[in-house]
């Protein structure tokens, strides 16, 4: 797609603050797991939090397009970074946003576009992933109060956030009609969050389990209705996919930089092996496939922001983009030869970031029912 | 305090190449920029602004019509205005006819206490713009400003690079001012700075809101005249040296005494 003169200076702009600001601090935050917290300022003071919320919620109105720009220019120096950015203005953001209470607003949307508070959306549990409304985290009323109980897993953020969207049934005989959405604060006697877990990639992303054990809250922290909580996740991940997928093409191509630079300089039998015509064959077929999903992710997002329904188009971004960047940042590892497998080179956390993203938000195979429930409908 | 920062929109010559028949640039997909050192001098001015709510600051640019989407990237980190001063009669114009036809804009907008430009255009590397200006309206002026203090009303304190250490200097606004790079690191553009950047108004102004004439701007009045241009030869090449750190340490020490450098 061709971008207006304004997204184009937004590209400009965000490419400009990750070569300063992001790109010297990537391999730290990858091996010491450590995410500064006067970036996440930054982060902030950019307004990078609320690319998709309301001005009047503290974001800015830009839209899908702009940021879809944002997490493929991040993305292609630190993909750590652009999972702080998804769940504000995504499956955190959008649902406070859209179903907040002006009070819960105004404690946890704004503070949260400001950089003062970080929240996380904690859907998953040890038994229930792709299968999320089978979730075990029940929610039993006592007067104005719930009591909590149960364990989510794989939370992003939980190590360090202030606050934790939680889904809970309320009514299991209503099935995914059962289910609701929680405002749960650290501190609040009985929540506690897991040992960090060891990841392959995205280091720089702090990941734990959420445990809630007779854990109270008023009645004033359900976000949305009773009942309502699963519907409200649902209707996010059309967002979150759309999102997800330019984090993606943001990873591809800074695969496809790396395999480039490295084909010009890498001699073998005499010459740069970007030379050799098997080399150039998979060069092309990592640039056509970059492509095809950049085309499909700005249209998909321009879609989004023109008020078109979504669903299939952001399932098959997704889809698409991060079975893609997986496909090109192995292509691009396997033109280093012996030096990709090696930290010292940057295709080796290219090709670990890339792993997760045909699993979180959905993998792959879900992805897939979701294209097909939409083509047989 | 009313602050106008004159800005250009140049080629960036880190990606431009020569024609190697005609000498002159080749232009074309050669992205166009906002001049670094006009953006520092922007950027101390949004200092100021910072540090006294209530000031105003006013980019102002002559150029082509295209010249709008750099003063909508100056508006994005913070400028109050911007003002295009755009005419067919301008074009052409040597930095004598360039002054001019600045100064005469400037006046159109009524002065300002600060006028702040940076030190050189990376296309053109004349690096006289500035003082002219300040001639033209009748201003002290100080170039390669490195460092700036606001003391009291209406007096500054400014450090003034040079080839060996620095000046420190106190002046007394109204006063012009030009801006080296090592002033400040120019601020990223936040995202809603942008949006709203795109939904103010650029003002434009032509020659009929100026009080000059054709006759005083453009290629007309500009004495300077191009005799050949070209591309100079690099005639030495530097030589590359890889091994041991302790043997090239003697060679370069060899090699500087052997030109007279030390
Ligand atoms: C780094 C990271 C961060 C995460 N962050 C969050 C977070 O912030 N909040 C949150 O709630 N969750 C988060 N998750 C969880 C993530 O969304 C789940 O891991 C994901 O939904 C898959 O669930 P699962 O791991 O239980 O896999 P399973 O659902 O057990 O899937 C196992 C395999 O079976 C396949 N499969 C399952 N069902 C079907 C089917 N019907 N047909 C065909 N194949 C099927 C899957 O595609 C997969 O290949 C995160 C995960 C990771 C790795």
């Amino acid at each position: 797609m061709i971008h207006t003169d304004m997204q184009k200076l937004i590209r400009k702009s965000v490419r400009d603050f990750a070569q300063k600001e992001v790109a010297p601090l990537a391999a730290q935050i990858d091996e010491t797991g450590e995410f500064p917290d006067e970036l996440y300022q930054k982060l902030a003071k950019n307004n990078y939090f609320g690319i998709t919320i309301p001005k009047e919620y503290g974001g800015t109105g830009a839209g899908y397009v702009v940021m879809c720009i944002v997490m493929e220019e991040l993305a292609r120096v630190c993909v750590s970074t652009t999972l702080h950015i998804t769940s504000p203005n995504t499956l955190l953001g959008l649902p406070l946003a859209n179903y907040g209470t002006p009070e819960q607003k105004k404690r946890y949307l704004l503070p949260e576009m400001r950089g003062e508070k970080e929240g996380t959306f904690a859907l998953t549990e040890p038994g229930a992933g792709s299968d999320a409304a089978s979730m075990k985290t029940t929610a039993v009323r006592d007067g104005d109060y719930y009591i909590l109980n149960g364990r989510k897993t794989f939370i992003t953020a939980a190590p360090v956030a202030d606050f934790v969207v939680v889904f809970a049934v309320t009514d299991r005989s209503k099935g995914t009609r059962g289910i609701t959405a929680f405002l749960v604060e650290r501190g609040t006697p009985g929540f506690s969050t897991g040992k960090k877990e060891r990841k392959m990639g995205v280091c720089g992303s702090p990941t734990s389990d959420v445990i809630l054990d007779r854990v109270r809250v008023h009645k004033s922290q359900i976000l949305g209705k009773e009942g309502e909580g699963f519907l409200m996740a649902m209707k996010t991940l059309d967002s979150g996919r759309i999102v997800v997928a330019a984090q993606c093409l943001g990873i591809a191509q800074s695969a496809m930089d790396e395999a480039v630079k490295y084909v010009k300089e890498r001699q073998q039998f005499g010459r740069a092996i970007g030379n050799f015509q098997g080399i150039q064959f998979m060069l092309s077929d990592m640039e056509t496939k970059i492509n095809c999903a950049r085309a499909l992710i700005y249209d998909t997002a321009q879609k989004k922001d023109l008020g078109m329904n979504i669903t299939k188009e952001a399932a098959m971004a997704k889809y698409f983009a991060s079975e893609m960047c997986n496909d090109v940042a192995a292509k691009a590892l396997q033109l280093h030869g012996g030096y990709g497998y090696m930290k010292d080179y940057p295709i080796e956390r290219i090709f670990r970031n890339a792993r997760v993203t045909t699993i979180y938000e959905g993998t792959s195979q879900i992805q897939q029912i979701v294209i097909a429930k939409q083509l047989l409908k | 305090m009313k602050m106008i920062v004159c800005v250009k929109q140049v080629p960036d010559t880190a990606e431009v190449r020569i024609d190697p028949v005609t000498h002159t640039m080749i232009r074309d997909g050669v992205p166009s920029i906002l001049n670094p050192e006009d953006a520092n001098a922007l950027e101390e001015s949004l200092r100021i602004k910072d540090r006294h709510p209530g000031a105003k600051v006013i980019a102002l640019t002559m150029g082509p019509p295209q010249a709008q989407a750099m003063l909508r990237e100056c508006l994005a980190m913070g400028a109050d205005e911007a003002v295009l001063l755009t005419d067919r009669a301008v074009a052409g114009a040597d930095t004598w006819a360039t002054a001019n036809t600045i100064a005469s804009a400037i006046r159109a907008l009524g002065g300002a206490e600060l006028i702040f430009v940076g030190r050189q255009a990376i296309d053109g590397d004349t690096a006289q713009v500035g003082p002219q200006l300040a001639e033209r309206l009748g201003l002290p002026q100080v170039t390669y400003v490195q460092k700036l203090t606001t003391l009291e009303d209406g007096l500054l304190q400014v450090e003034r690079r040079m080839e060996q250490g620095y000046e420190v200097l106190r002046v007394r606004t109204p006063v012009l001012l030009s801006a080296v790079k090592e002033l400040n690191a120019p601020r990223c553009l936040s995202i809603l700075g942008i949006c709203e950047a795109y939904e103010k108004e650029i003002k434009i102004l032509s020659i009929q809101d100026l009080d000059i004439t054709p006759a005083d701007t453009g290629l007309n009045a500009s004495p300077t005249k191009v005799y050949r241009t070209f591309t100079p030869k690099t005639e030495r090449a530097g030589v590359l040296w890889e091994e041991d750190a302790g043997r090239m340490a003697g060679k370069l020490l060899t090699a500087l005494r052997e030109k007279h450098v030390i």
